[in-house]
């Protein structure tokens, strides 16, 4: 092979020095990002997960019980943010206004006439066909509802017997306690997501850590730490989540530290394992000769090695973690049942055959999610595996 | 007849849309009973070569031009035919003799499954083969060996197992690729010799891949010089050697680290003593983990470097050298005084090290081990500096740049990644990490056994070089004793952590004392 050893420099010895190269992303991460992109399942599931996450992320936008905007007798109102009671819009309650009554948008329609009390379907419509009511002009206000006008928790009585079928106002129909199920996949979704990153960074920031103390000193505190972790792999866990549901009320956030708490080992093996290999890397022991300190020595030159299987890990957590909410929820030791759970949508489900857009909701939420976040993963595990890399 | 006949061999590798073209236009015979040698440096095309006469070679590879075993065209033949032949009438060395041997079968399982494949032998008959075939590559007791595994056999053991697995079905032709690479020099001639005679006593022909030109004297007929994927000469070895015609050949035959160093100064300063150093690493058993023994790495080993002086240690896998060094670098616990600069640094915390470290240096073996994939050049060469700082008044860049430059590398590649590099560029930029702090002290762990010869010739003068500069200590850690003679001022022969013989450069070269010493030499520069 004819590589040149030597290259000719100038002649007075003077090396010229390269202009600095400082990007942000380094040409490493460039070339991932490559790898990544090429991989076309893999880019189309980021960019359809990001819309729907980002979508379901301001899902108090999309569908709420609440208007996004309101105009009575000129001034402007937005009550998904505010506060107003119903005294404010000419109504006798102190409580917040109920803007799904018929009433409420009669009052906020006709800027607060009393006739709204006694008929306002036909207030309503005279005020917008003529802008005038019974001759007299009114300060005429609207109302600008969300896409979907119901949040997760909005019971909409339509007279029939829920669950109701699939039909104009309801989407996807309705659930066994009338909620609309458009509005309640689209809140679960986001709090499957985001219960699922949350306990999956959580769980690896505490497992790597934890892992790559015991790989990398070893000796003692490896053997320490491993009986412990034996001894905290053989907790029944789901059995601690329901003593503990027993006595305190489980929201999210306990939810997402009982999960942590009995997660974190998951990691600890691989971590561990990697560090072991790499600490004796010959890279390794020539930073250890230049007298770099060990938790650079980690983060520098071990971490980044572990950080390949820690990948190939992740996907399992996160969508293990979804499992297992939905587990819990479905068995009915999760959330409050007025939360929007997809668990417990598949709980109705099974009680409600005769509402078979219960299941099929339930079920193409999951299989949607669940691919794509596999579809991404592998394709990150990809870009990130050295051989590919290094071509 | 011919045994082997290749005629314009060309290979290709296709991968990712690219085409890299290993092998173009080779072609060279094998007669009946010759031993013809493929020799080149890494990346020569020598093994694919090899490989494709039974098309061994993987799917990325395409393959042209027309290879003949006896007559019967091998390119494009159907997999049953391969089959037939791989085994039975080619067979194979390879040169790793830790992993061409399945761990978990036995001896007796793995050459058993080659006899009961081609021979249909089982039983006691295929025993009875087994026992001979051991005996005839030179394994004492075979009958006891048959139920060991490989983990239980020494390197040289397990290079005659592959040797008698290659043996099993007499074949015609044994294709060698580098097999005694691995192995210490003292097995290596064994090897050789065994590989000679038995190509007399089974008439067989030998085709013989390797780098080291030592091996091709003494063994081959006939020699085909490879670079750059052609043959650029091929002859008998006698005028190969006596009478080269191209250019490489000649860089090669030249290409062997000579001169010697310079001499070191009066009243040098001492830079690093030991005296008596003693590495055990205790062996625990039981539940209490009771000290039951010790394995003894290194006993009672005396050194002393001053500044200029090269120590060379010498000796085979597993002599201790390297731990010794390692415990000379306080990188590992031993017991015994290490005079550094003056002071007994034994037994100091990591701590009060640091600064210490600065003065001290280890450039490794493996250039492809030693870098961390994930950083830059810069980042790799300036490492020690974040932890030393730079000396006043300058920049990190202008740092690195200034060491690479040293180490005759173009300071522009300083942004790019250890694997755009070859294995001599590699080793260099390790040796500028370990410069770029002005150490006092350089442990150098065999920095050149993973190195083309012509390559290692030039970081021996790169080394040289240094020395003279800065006047550095060097610890030289190898088993080649050729490199040893062009860099060191004294040297140290090391047994199973036993020093066997220490003294002058000229001393241990010229009137070796120990029958071991002698052994090295004559398996050296035979």
């Amino acid at each position: 092979m004819a590589h040149p050893e030597h290259t000719p420099m100038a002649e007075n010895g003077t090396a010229a020095l390269p202009p600095e190269r400082r990007t942000w992303v380094s040409p490493l991460n460039k070339r991932r990002w490559q790898n990544f992109k090429a991989n076309r399942r893999a880019l189309w599931s980021l960019i359809i997960f990001a819309l729907l996450y980002g979508v379901s992320l301001g899902a108090e936008l999309i569908a709420n019980d609440k208007p996004l905007l309101v105009q009575y007798q000129g001034s402007y109102y937005t009550p998904i943010f505010n506060f107003y009671p119903e005294t404010e819009f000419g109504g006798d309650f102190r409580t917040e206004a109920v803007y799904r009554d018929i009433e409420v948008e009669c009052l906020i329609i006709s800027g607060g006439l009393d006739t709204c009390w006694d008929d306002p379907e036909d207030v309503i419509r005279e005020v917008q066909d003529t802008g005038m009511f019974e001759g007299e002009s009114v300060a005429q206000g609207w109302v600008l509802w969300p896409l979907i006008p119901y949040s997760y928790n909005t019971v909409n009585d339509i007279g029939r017997a829920a669950p109701s079928p699939p039909d104009g106002t309801h989407l996807l129909g309705t659930d066994d306690t009338a909620r609309d199920v458009l509005a309640r996949v689209i809140y679960g979704f986001r709090l499957s997501i985001s219960f699922a990153l949350i306990v999956t960074f959580l769980t690896s920031v505490i497992g790597i850590t934890a892992g790559a103390i015991q790989g990398y000193f070893g000796g003692l505190i490896d053997l320490f730490f491993q009986r412990i972790i034996e001894l905290w792999g053989a907790t029944p866990s789901l059995y601690i989540i329901i003593i503990i549901g027993a006595i305190f009320t489980i929201d999210f956030w306990t939810l997402v530290f009982l999960m942590v708490l009995f997660g974190w080992t998951g990691l600890v093996g691989v971590v561990r394992a990697e560090f072991l290999r790499a600490r004796n890397f010959e890279y390794v022991r020539a930073a250890r000769a230049l007298g770099v300190s060990n938790r650079v020595i980690i983060f520098r030159h071990v971490l980044p090695n572990a950080m390949v299987a820690t990948l190939t890990f992740l996907p399992f957590i996160v969508t293990g973690t979804i499992g297992t909410l939905a587990a819990l929820d479905f068995l009915g030791f999760g959330l409050p049942s007025s939360a929007p759970s997809l668990g417990e949508m598949t709980l109705q489900a099974k009680n409600n055959l005769q509402a078979p857009w219960l299941a099929f909701t339930a079920f193409f939420t999951f299989a949607i999610m669940l691919s794509l976040l596999v579809f991404i993963f592998e394709g990150v595990r990809d870009a990130f595996d050295p051989r590919k890399t290094f071509q | 007849m011919n045994v082997l006949e290749v005629e314009n061999l060309n290979v290709t590798f296709r991968q990712s849309g690219q085409e890299t073209h290993a092998v173009r236009g080779v072609s060279f015979h094998v007669e009946e009973g010759e031993t013809v040698a493929l020799v080149g440096e890494s990346g020569s095309g020598k093994s694919v070569t090899a490989l494709s006469t039974v098309a061994l070679l993987p799917d990325s590879a395409g393959v042209e031009g027309s290879i003949k075993y006896r007559g019967d065209e091998m390119v494009n033949a159907s997999e049953a035919q391969l089959r037939q032949v791989r085994g039975n009438d080619i067979s194979f060395i390879f040169q790793e003799p830790m992993t061409s041997l399945n761990p978990l079968h036995t001896i007796e399982k793995q050459l058993g499954e080659s006899l009961s494949l081609h021979q249909g032998l089982s039983g006691q008959a295929a025993r009875g083969r087994i026992v001979e075939l051991l005996t005839k590559v030179g394994i004492r007791d075979p009958e006891t060996r048959l139920s060991s595994y490989p983990h239980q056999l020494s390197g040289g053991q397990r290079q005659r197992v592959m040797i008698a697995m290659a043996l099993a079905n007499g074949p015609d032709l044994l294709i060698a690729d580098e097999p005694t690479t691995a192995l210490d020099v003292t097995i290596q001639a064994q090897i050789l010799e065994l590989l000679a005679e038995l190509k007399r006593s089974e008439k067989m022909s030998l085709l013989f891949i390797t780098h080291d030109l030592g091996i091709v004297r003494r063994i081959a007929d006939r020699v085909c010089v490879m670079q750059g994927g052609e043959i650029v000469e091929q002859g008998k070895t006698a005028e190969i050697f006596t009478n080269p015609q191209h250019n490489y050949t000649k860089t090669l035959l030249a290409a062997e680290p000579t001169g010697q160093p310079d001499a070191v100064p009066d009243g040098a300063e001492e830079i690093v003593s030991t005296s008596d150093l003693r590495i055990w690493f205790p062996i625990t058993r039981g539940l209490m983990r009771r000290t039951a023994g010790h394995i003894k790495a290194v006993n009672a080993a005396s050194v002393s470097v001053r500044e200029g002086e090269t120590l060379g240690i010498v000796g085979e896998s597993g002599s201790g050298k390297t731990t010794l060094a390692l415990a000379i670098m306080r990188l590992i616990s031993s017991q015994g005084p290490v005079v550094f600069l003056g002071q007994d640094i034994q037994g100091w915390k990591s701590s009060a090290l640091k600064p210490l470290r600065k003065d001290m240096q280890i450039v490794f073996q493996d250039p492809f081990g030693s870098l961390s994939p994930r950083m830059t050049i810069e980042q790799i060469v300036s490492e020690g500096l974040g932890v030393h700082g730079t000396s006043s008044g300058k920049d990190r860049r202008a740092m690195v740049a200034d060491i690479l430059h040293e180490v005759g590398l173009d300071p522009a590649m300083m942004d790019r990644y250890p694997h755009e590099f070859s294995g001599g560029q590699r080793q260099r930029i390790a040796i500028a990490r370990a410069m770029i702090l002005n150490p006092r002290l350089v442990v150098l762990d065999e920095p050149t056994s993973a190195l083309d010869m012509t390559v290692q010739v030039q970081i021996v003068d790169l080394l040289r070089d240094l020395q003279r500069k800065h006047g550095l200590a060097y610890l030289f850690i190898s088993h080649d004793l050729k490199v040893v003679r062009a860099l060191s001022h004294k040297v140290m022969v090391m047994k199973q952590g036993d020093i066997v013989e220490a003294g002058t450069r000229d001393e241990i070269f010229s009137n070796p004392q120990t029958d071991y010493t002698r052994a090295l030499m004559a398996a050296a520069f035979g």
